[in-house]
């Protein structure tokens, strides 16, 4: 529900159409335009994101440390041998030590690639199209969603299970 | 630089939520491609509701920012759907394989994973080869 009144806020103080900040990134530093005078105040929104990703996890943590999630996603996940369930993601993947293994190296250049380069295929993330998109009733943003759920779900039913057992 | 320090604090605000309501857990989006829990759709549609009527009453009332400009919502380009269900397909397949999509790639780095930084240079460079690439893909 904050999040929501974050992007509200956000949209209501300023043009809405800048709402898929996250996104826009990459085009910043590698094409050809005015970048200072478009994305600046972009860095800055990001720059903010980190800070507050600080704030909430170091300075203001009150909450307990394992996510209170669905017992079936537990076991399923415990099936594929993911055995850390403690903060926001598992140890086993998102540590420096865990880089010695080749499936997250994978996992992480790899993710990270596909989401740099489909966003902007697709021209817009989560925030720009299944928030603002939808929000704004587009077409192209209800296809594009339509693609992410193709692609989150291949990967779930049939890359995942393979990749994660790996990490053994 | 000052005209710029409102969006700083609109990030922070952003970045402290997003770690909040765990939206950023790798978990929590394992969870919802399984479809075994209906708390991340309830964030997204809650998300989508609010937006479709701030913009409605942004619309309805013509109303202006806070620099007197009328706001103004420039339409996706609706003719191209390739681009849409093809880079789509693309963003899901990373979405799922790392649990997290761009705005909290950068939360959690602030929130001290920093182990982070690998999948935002390789975005980053992702988003590079897209340019590269543009005019031979279709759209």
């Amino acid at each position: 529900m904050l999040l929501f009144l974050g992007n509200k806020l956000f949209g209501v103080s300023e043009n809405l159409r800048h709402i898929c900040a996250a996104c826009n990134l990459g085009e910043i530093k590698f094409f050809d335009y005015d970048w200072k005078g478009k994305g600046l105040w972009n860095l800055f929104f990001i720059g903010g994101t980190v800070i507050g990703g600080f704030l909430a996890n170091d300075v203001f943590n009150g909450d307990g440390d394992i996510i209170d999630i669905s017992h079936n996603t537990v076991s399923t996940l415990q099936s594929m041998g993911i055995h850390s369930f403690n903060g926001l993601l598992p140890g086993q993947i998102f540590s420096w030590s865990s880089l010695s293994h080749p499936a997250v190296v994978l996992i992480l250049v790899g993710g990270g690639f596909l989401i740099g380069f489909g966003s902007r295929y697709a021209g817009g993330c989560t925030s720009g199209h299944a928030i603002s998109g939808l929000a704004d009733l587009q077409i192209g943003s209800l296809i594009a969603v339509i693609g992410f759920f193709i692609g989150g779900l291949i990967m779930t039913y049939f890359i995942l299970p393979f990749l994660l057992p790996t990490l053994h | 630089m000052k005209g710029n320090l409102k969006y700083l604090f609109a990030g922070i605000a952003f970045g402290f939520i997003l770690i909040k309501s765990e939206v950023v857990s790798w978990f929590r989006i394992q969870e919802m491609f399984r479809f075994q829990s209906i708390f991340m759709y309830g964030i997204i549609g809650l998300a989508v509701i609010i937006g479709f009527l701030s913009i409605q009453i942004i619309k309805r009332l013509k109303l202006k920012d806070i620099e007197g400009t009328p706001i103004t919502i420039p339409p996706k380009d609706n003719s191209q759907y390739t681009r849409y269900i093809i880079g789509g397909i693309i963003f899901g397949l990373g979405w799922a394989m790392l649990g997290a999509c761009p705005g909290p790639l950068f939360a959690l780095l602030g929130a001290g994973y920093t182990v982070m930084i690998i999948p935002i240079i390789s975005a980053v460079f992702g988003t590079w080869m897209y340019g590269k690439m543009r005019s031979r893909l279709p759209h």
